[in-house]
């Protein structure tokens, strides 16, 4: 118990306090801060990059959870039908998932490319558009281009975990609802749904979760540009911290993200204690 | 938490013998089903697909898709390996990356069963809560604690090392690892313990020759999974370390690669397969317990 209690202690719980002070103060790297109150959340207060990046992150977060949520469930959906090859299927569909963020993101960045796109000249070629796609360098387009990318990665884990509540799911179910003439969507609706929600309740939060402070893929596509259209939260504390020296300010706008977690973790939790109490369970 | 299904027998058997498929066709169900699959399974792969045949194009191919199929190598080549291998620090990436992978999954390991064991089976007074804080720790995420990290990192003299990783990667493997082996450990009756105990044995005897044993499954999954997510870290490398003999593959790639505004693509998706390949490797031979892994953190 003692060596992960004293590594969590002095790795984990430590820099949080630590950052939630380092908020309240001017510290600049090289140059330890005094306590300022909260002039640092004031001057973020008024910060349109801050709301812009409030925003952007709100956006990414909802988007990229909202079709991850509904590719995974079709995908596990289908994982689940009886079909050849299933467990090559689902090994090989996993990968998007193992491989290192930052080197897939280096891919799409690549496919994403202003001249040299693969998407743009297939469909250049098909005709369906006459110029190339400025996929990185429009604001929308690069929000877009982004969201996309996070539920490439996104998908194969939800699906996963998903398809394993599936299979704890009775077939026998489905046999009597099919013989008391219930389509597929009824047996979807009242069947899988139900049965499936604790399991969903928990994967979305962590999707939820890993979005919203999702660093990596924004920093090596976009570096938060254009003109600081996809700066999210994590990348916006990033560049004022690190390159820009503010420390104070990164802590502080890296602390603004935990309201918004501590919603997400509580809407969960809670949503699965109702569900918990309307199914009679007591725990 | 999850009562409602989790505790029923997977039944995955009684789906291969058939089931109700009788009730479909055989053309609906290619349409309804391997049509769909066969777009997901392209559109998760293309990436990768395209990673691998740019690193084996010439310059000349990567920018020219008039003349040949941009769809095929027609001229393969090693120059942008061989580009990669010999003339940037590459090697030196894969070493730290590996390096320092291998030692914070090991550390964590330690940590997690010993942790995992106490909570479980000890029975401390409010173990119940110590539990719940590592699962609440496990949500912190790696965003929020860089920059008091950091400036840790800085006042500890370790600013720009290996230690630097080593000692911080932890703080997300930790808890994951914990809650995984938690669920293992409940698994394994108490019977065989106090059988144990009744033979003299002391707790730690108990723990290195009962219990570690019967857990094995679930330290390969934490293992597995630790390293994955230890080689897969971006930020701490990226904030923590500095200079390029010390970097990461993640890091290396995306910082030195680059340089200027010129992209040497074939390079940058060298470094990104090979940068990829040994997890996809690991992953290949253990994806059962990789899936394990992931579902029983899901489940617990």
């Amino acid at each position: 118990m003692l060596p992960a209690a004293s590594i969590l202690l002095v790795f984990l719980t430590y820099p949080l306090g630590l950052g939630l002070w380092l908020g309240l103060t001017d510290t600049k790297i090289g140059r330890p801060g005094v306590f300022i109150g909260l002039a640092n959340y004031e001057s973020l207060f008024k910060d349109s990059v801050f709301w812009l990046s409030v925003f952007n992150t709100i956006g990414y977060t909802a988007f990229a959870s909202l079709f991850k949520f509904f590719l995974g469930l079709l995908l596990a959906l289908l994982l689940n039908q009886n079909i050849a090859l299933k467990s090559f299927m689902r090994a090989i569909l996993l990968l998007p998932w193992i491989v290192p963020t930052t080197l897939s993101a280096i891919a799409f960045w690549w496919m994403y490319d202003s001249q040299f796109s693969i998407i743009s000249w297939v469909l250049v070629k098909a005709g369906l558009i006459a110029t190339n796609i400025n996929f990185l360098g429009d604001s929308w387009n690069a929000r877009i281009s982004v969201v996309v990318a996070n539920i490439w990665r996104g998908i194969p884990f939800v699906a996963i975990s998903l398809l394993a509540g599936l299979q704890t799911i009775s077939p026998t179910l489905y046999e009597a609802a099919t013989i008391d003439g219930a389509t597929p969507w009824q047996c979807f609706r009242h069947i899988t749904y139900p049965l499936l929600t604790p399991i969903i309740a928990i994967v979305m939060t962590f999707s939820v979760l890993f979005t919203f402070t999702d660093f990596q893929l924004i920093y090596v596509l976009t570096r938060g540009g254009p003109v600081n259209a996809t700066h999210l939260m994590a990348t916006l504390s990033f560049q004022r911290a690190i390159p820009g020296g503010q420390l104070a300010e990164g802590a502080a706008i890296a602390m603004a993200m935990v309201p918004f977690l501590a919603a997400a973790i509580l809407i969960s939790f809670f949503g699965l204690q109702r569900r918990a109490w309307q199914q009679g369970s007591k725990d | 938490m999850t009562q409602t299904g989790a505790q029923r027998k997977p039944v995955e058997k009684l789906y291969s013998e058939g089931g109700m498929d009788y009730l479909v066709t055989r053309q609906k169900k290619f349409v309804l089903v391997y049509l769909p699959l066969m777009a997901f399974t392209f559109i998760l792969l293309f990436p990768f697909y395209w990673m691998t045949i740019t690193t084996f194009k010439s310059n000349d191919d990567i920018y020219d898709y008039e003349r040949n199929s941009p769809f095929w190598v027609w001229n393969p080549t090693l120059a942008n390996i061989k580009k990669l291998l010999f003339d940037t620090s590459y090697p030196e990436w894969l070493w730290n990356t590996m390096l320092v992978a291998a030692s914070s999954t090991f550390i964590s390991l330690f940590a997690s069963v010993l942790a995992a064991y106490a909570v479980e089976r000890l029975r401390f007074k409010g173990s119940r809560w110590v539990g719940l804080s590592i699962y609440a720790a496990y949500l912190v995420p790696p965003s929020i604690l860089f920059i008091p990290l950091a400036t840790m990192v800085f006042n500890l003299g370790l600013f720009d090392t290996r230690w630097a990783l080593i000692l911080t990667y932890p703080t997300f493997l930790i808890p994951f690892c914990t809650w995984l082996l938690m669920g293992y450990f409940k698994s394994i009756p108490y019977e065989l313990e106090e059988c144990a105990l009744i033979d003299g044995a002391t707790r730690l005897q108990i723990l290195l020759k009962v219990v570690l044993p019967l857990a094995v499954p679930g330290l390969i999954s934490a293992g597995i999974f630790a390293f994955t997510l230890s080689w897969n870290e971006f930020i701490y490398a990226l904030t923590f370390v500095a200079s390029s003999e010390n970097k990461t593959v993640p890091v290396g790639v995306l910082t030195e690669l680059v340089d200027g505004d010129v992209y040497h693509w074939g390079s940058l998706m060298a470094g990104a397969l090979f940068g990829s390949l040994p997890v996809a490797v690991l992953y290949s031979f253990f994806v059962e317990y990789y899936v394990a892994g992931m579902t029983g953190a899901v489940k617990e």
